[in-house]
């Protein structure tokens, strides 16, 4: 079983190869792939994971976060993304504003795409040692040595086609898991009594893990220790903004379709499946968290004598999965993995090689030589994320630790990208050293702060005294960001009105805002226009929001 | 056709993968679905993958022939 599914994935791989290369990508394509870029194993696993340890809360990412995020990126983001013809975010960043500002987003976009991989590297090791008992190290050196020889024999290069079919294998492979669990637990309403167990157990009130807005008056009232304001700052505004709209992994999907109408209308279809997600990913989390509960013994527990939340998908599929579609569903996984990871190093080693090598440290070699440096830097890629996998070890929860490394980063980008696209007067020094201390603040932040019960470290209060204890590492991530996002937005206010502008608005046309002219979308039926399909959108989102309160 | 149909690989891929299930489902000890709650899974979610992957392959054959009949008409 496995091994047809990967005979045939190699199929896929070496003819797209062919067709793909300079071709328009349609909108429908480019949408399925833009969420599935971000469905990897960190979400898959980590959603899942998030649905055990806060409940249905962990929908705020979906219905909070993404679908607004979404829609803004496709309404306002994408014209200035496309019509720019930059290739990627820095790239953008270098046209707006300059070099500098390109460098230390390249640098701090490298970094975090080494954790991102890192942690589907965790991951998948973790699933090798469960299913085929193997040990975790060997796992981990096993995992390194698959992806190497994937990117070398340049997998990557259909990317987009791939993650289509990866969409539909996740969707297809997990659907018959949640059918069986649902009906395992006696459907919702079973569900909601089991739940109402967990959260007694964890001394909230009975509906703690099914309702996502009700508990949230105040953060000792739910799992995950926020409050609104908290959560629709920090997870819907700083963090959810963030990495929809200056996340390269996921932008880029959307500058590879074919018109503009299209790149507009990518991250919009690319919302419709993805509000329905948490039924595929938080469910099984759900159903797991309350197995566990109320039989005993569901999830394994970790060193630190918590469940290892991580754990529920592998567990479900393990539980309810005869053999046959146990195959369909390990593939499916492992396919999320391997592309997961594989294109974050593949990422990584683009940014290094031409953002940061050719501009600054080696400009005017051949392309050979910038060839050689591209695959030395992907096996060093690899090595970092076996670092960065092993700091993933920690976590009980790999969502935690992928929103804090989004907090570091794409939290003050977002606010950089905000000046810079609608207020003309921000300056190239205003957008470096915004961004600089957006990260810095970031930092401090993280280092004067901790979740409750844990040890100053890697999971925070590193500068000594720790001023402020969260209830959980989500919501450590979530006011992270948004002290990031402030501090990067108010440093780039203040400098740029210190500096002078370098960029004409002539140098500026198709870049900001207040400098490009309105698109027509007249001409289109109405049911086709963004707009539309925004408002529905949003309509729907909420809809939901309501039925879950 | 310069561009090779996503639908195309896809519904190939889901077709068979739901073939093999199906014959798997039909032949398999029983005593295997015990974790399943007793149902056959194998053969249901067969039928469903079979049904979709023939769909895509349905639609990648429609837009095929749509691309075909444009193109023949319009060169000479």
């Amino acid at each position: 079983m496995l091994g047809i599914g990967w005979a045939l994935r190699r199929f896929v791989r070496s003819s797209d190869d062919f067709f793909l290369s300079g071709r328009s990508i349609p909108a429908w394509i480019a949408g399925l792939a833009f969420i599935s870029a971000n469905l990897g194993a960190q979400e898959v696993i980590g959603m899942a994971a998030s649905g055990a340890k806060y409940g249905i809360m962990t929908s705020h990412f979906y219905w909070v976060g993404a679908m607004p995020a979404m829609v803004f990126v496709g309404l306002f983001m994408m014209p200035f993304y496309y019509g720019s013809r930059a290739r990627s975010v820095p790239e953008y960043l270098k046209l707006r504003f300059d070099e500098k500002t390109r460098g230390l987003n390249a640098i701090t976009f490298a970094i975090m795409t080494v954790f991102s991989s890192g942690i589907s590297m965790y991951a998948l090791a973790k699933l090798l040692e469960l299913v085929l008992g193997w040990n975790f190290h060997a796992s981990i050196v096993v995992t390194g040595v698959i992806v190497l020889v994937y990117i070398f024999l340049g997998g990557l290069r259909s990317a987009i086609y791939n993650e289509v079919l990866q969409f539909f294998l996740i969707v297809l492979g997990f659907l018959p898991l949640v059918l069986l669990g649902l009906k395992d637990v006696g459907g919702w309403s079973g569900l909601t009594a089991k739940l109402a167990t967990v959260a007694t157990n964890a001394g909230f009130e009975p509906g703690a893990w099914t309702h996502s807005w009700k508990y949230m008056d105040s953060p000792g009232h739910n799992p995950m220790g926020m409050e609104w304001f908290g959560l629709v700052m920090g997870l819907g505004f700083a963090l959810s903004f963030g990495y929809w709209c200056t996340d390269f992994l996921v932008v880029q999907r959307a500058m590879a379709a074919g018109s503009m109408t299209a790149a507009r209308r990518t991250p919009l279809i690319a919302a419709i499946p993805k509000m329905l997600m948490p039924a595929l990913v938080i469910l099984p989390g759900m159903l797991a968290i309350g197995m566990h509960a109320t039989q005993g013994g569901f999830l394994p527990i970790g060193n630190d004598g918590e469940p290892n939340y991580n754990m529920a998908i592998p567990m479900m599929l393990g539980h309810y999965l005869p053999s046959g579609l146990l195959g369909l569903g390990l593939t499916a996984l492992m396919a999320s993995f391997m592309s997961g990871m594989a294109g974050n190093v593949t990422a990584f080693n683009t940014v290094w090689t031409y953002d940061i090598y050719q501009t600054y440290v080696r400009p005017g070699q051949t392309d050979r030589h910038y060839l050689r440096v591209g695959h030395a830097a992907t096996v060093f890629g690899i090595l970092a994320s076996v670092v960065a996998a092993y700091a993933a070890t920690r976590f009980n929860n790999i969502l935690d630790m992928l929103q804090l490394v989004f907090s570091f980063v794409n939290g003050p980008l977002f606010a950089t990208f905000l000046l810079g696209m609608f207020w003309k007067r921000s300056t190239g020094h205003g957008a470096f050293y915004g961004l600089l201390t957006g990260t810095i603040t970031a930092a401090l932040h993280y280092g004067l702060t901790m979740p409750q019960g844990a040890t100053p470290g890697i999971k925070g209060g590193f500068l000594g005294a720790a001023l402020h204890l969260y209830p959980s590492e989500m919501a450590l991530n979530f006011w992270t960001a948004l002290f990031a996002w402030t501090g990067c937005f108010i440093a780039t206010i203040v400098v740029s009105l210190l500096t002078k502008r370098t960029k004409s608005d002539e140098e500026l046309r198709g870049l900001v805002y207040s400098l490009t002219p309105r698109l027509q979308d007249g001409h289109m039926a109405w049911f086709k226009r963004p707009v539309t399909l925004a408002v529905a959108i949003l309509v729907v989102s909420t809809i939901l929001n309501v039925i879950f309160w | 056709m310069d561009q090779l149909d996503v639908r195309l690989p896809i519904g190939g891929m889901f077709a068979i993968v739901g073939a093999i299930l199906i014959a798997y489902g039909v032949f398999s000890d029983k005593a295997i679905y015990q974790r399943s709650l007793g149902i056959n899974v194998n053969l249901w979610w067969g039928f469903v993958l079979l049904a979709f992957g023939l769909v895509m392959l349905w639609l990648a054959y429609r837009a095929y022939q749509k691309a075909k009949r444009t193109h023949s008409t319009s060169t000479p």
